[in-house]
């Protein structure tokens, strides 16, 4: 089947890249665009291992096409750093003891990236409802939730 | 895990959608958020040549007040129910049930079209339509149609809707006072489909209970009205000792599958407890409304 040509924006760079249509976002990002932050983990939407912001929103990328990703946004865990210094987050993740084995990692920081952005006060519940698309396998959650909290209290208008 | 191959189709109206559905009448899909097809693909249990996605078509994007109903676009999504201030105040039931489905990345691509076209007796907003006596509207080559939900949803993967139909839009009845709902739902984790649901609602004239719709999910192989506990409670004025018989006959109307959720009987009997709190939040909301 003939490859399409599709363009967007990764990590506010314009990227061009040829694909089959059946393609995932999350394979075109990692296998031709080398970006391997984005974690594959069961594949059917459930873990949360490979969610990305899509135009604004979280979203698995295991169960989003590449092809419907052209002319859009994607934002991922190679993008929260910014010129050498580590999102707020990154480094909550890193103080709180957020990850143990960080296979899950870049997934927790994409959905906390934007559900901070979504709920930038959030109580311990509302931060356990907003990341519950995610799993941690080392059930690791108790620092994960700490690492947001502390995020959110860092990333408040003085 | 990647889908077979098939062509990719992005038209930008509803109707270019439907010419393209009719072009490929055998090996068409249509795709909306794609949290159902794009797994089954995966797995080949779908292998469609043709994938004709509708997501972005701005005509079957928002929600709009058409006198006492509310139109809701087919491709709304989750994430947009639950956020949206009129169905929060006029039909709050939407919202409820929304929040229960899957998390916040899915709920951001699933949307209430697809989540009825689909046909999943495990889906949630089949039996919140039947509860709501919603009208899907849907569009095929000879123009527009309205189907009630009560003979919308025929079976497992089996609905009213046409290979050669997209649904458009769904109309459901904004809330009046003296109206109340129930949605109960009870899954084992964030992400699982019901074990079993229970949505309810009704009127209240006085203390008499004047229009009342029990609909249940995922105990049958479809979603379904339970007519007989409707029949019982109809007219009445509803107490604890008629919701304990209108239990036994959400029960008796139950037929689910046995899989890793429960067996049979389990799922009878949870069924009858979500029905049992559902008819008791409709009742308390229809009293405060």
């Amino acid at each position: 089947m003939a490859k399409k040509l599709i363009a967007f924006k990764l990590n506010n760079q314009p990227v061009e890249v040829l694909i089959e249509a059946r393609e995932l976002l999350v394979h075109v990002l990692r296998e031709q665009l080398a970006q391997t932050g984005t974690h594959i983990g069961c594949e059917t939407s459930h873990c949360g291992a490979c969610t990305v912001d899509f135009n604004g929103e979280s979203v698995k990328s295991c169960t989003v096409l590449a092809i419907q990703a052209n002319g859009g946004e994607v934002l991922t865990v190679e993008g929260l750093a910014q010129n050498g210094t580590l999102h707020p987050l990154q480094e909550a993740f890193m103080q709180d003891h957020g990850l143990q084995c960080g296979f899950c990692t870049p997934g927790m920081l994409m959905r906390s990236f934007r559900f901070l952005q979504e709920n930038p006060d959030p109580t311990e519940e509302e931060i356990r409802s907003g990341m519950a698309g995610n799993l941690c396998r080392c059930t690791g959650y108790q620092n994960i939730v700490k690492a947001v909290k502390s995020a959110a209290a860092k990333m408040q208008p003085a | 895990m990647i889908p077979g191959e098939f062509e990719y189709h992005a038209p930008a109206t509803v109707d270019d959608a439907i010419q393209l559905l009719a072009q490929h009448p055998d090996d068409g899909k249509i795709i909306a958020g794609g949290h159902s097809l794009l797994p089954m693909m995966k797995l080949r249990f779908a292998e469609p040549a043709h994938l004709i996605n509708i997501f972005e078509i701005p005509e079957l994007k928002g929600i709009t007040e058409e006198g006492s109903m509310l139109r809701i676009g087919a491709m709304t999504t989750e994430s947009e129910l639950i956020r949206s201030a009129l169905i929060n105040q006029k039909c709050p039931l939407i919202v409820e049930a929304a929040k229960m489905i899957a998390d916040p990345q899915v709920r951001n691509r699933g949307t209430i079209g697809g989540d009825i076209a689909h046909g999943d007796p495990g889906n949630d907003h089949p039996a919140v339509m039947l509860a709501l006596d919603a009208d899907i509207v849907v569009k095929g080559p000879q123009g527009e149609r309205t189907i009630a939900a009560k003979d919308f949803f025929l079976g497992t993967y089996v609905t009213a809707l046409e290979p050669n139909e997209i649904i458009t839009a769904i109309r459901v009845p904004a809330s009046t006072p003296g109206t109340g709902y129930g949605f109960n739902k009870l899954k084992r984790k964030t992400g699982d489909f019901a074990t079993a649901g229970a949505t309810v609602v009704l009127h209240l004239k006085g203390n008499t209970c004047d229009e009342i719709r029990i609909a249940l999910t995922n105990v049958g192989p479809t979603a379904f009205r339970a007519e007989a506990p409707e029949a019982l409670l109809q007219g009445r004025e509803i107490d604890d000792a008629l919701i304990e018989q209108a239990a036994i006959k959400v029960m008796e109307s139950c037929a689910p599958a046995e899989d890793l959720r429960g067996d049979a009987e389990y799922k009878c009997h949870m069924a009858a407890e979500m029905a049992r709190r559902s008819i008791r939040d409709a009742l308390a909301r229809a009293k405060g409304n």
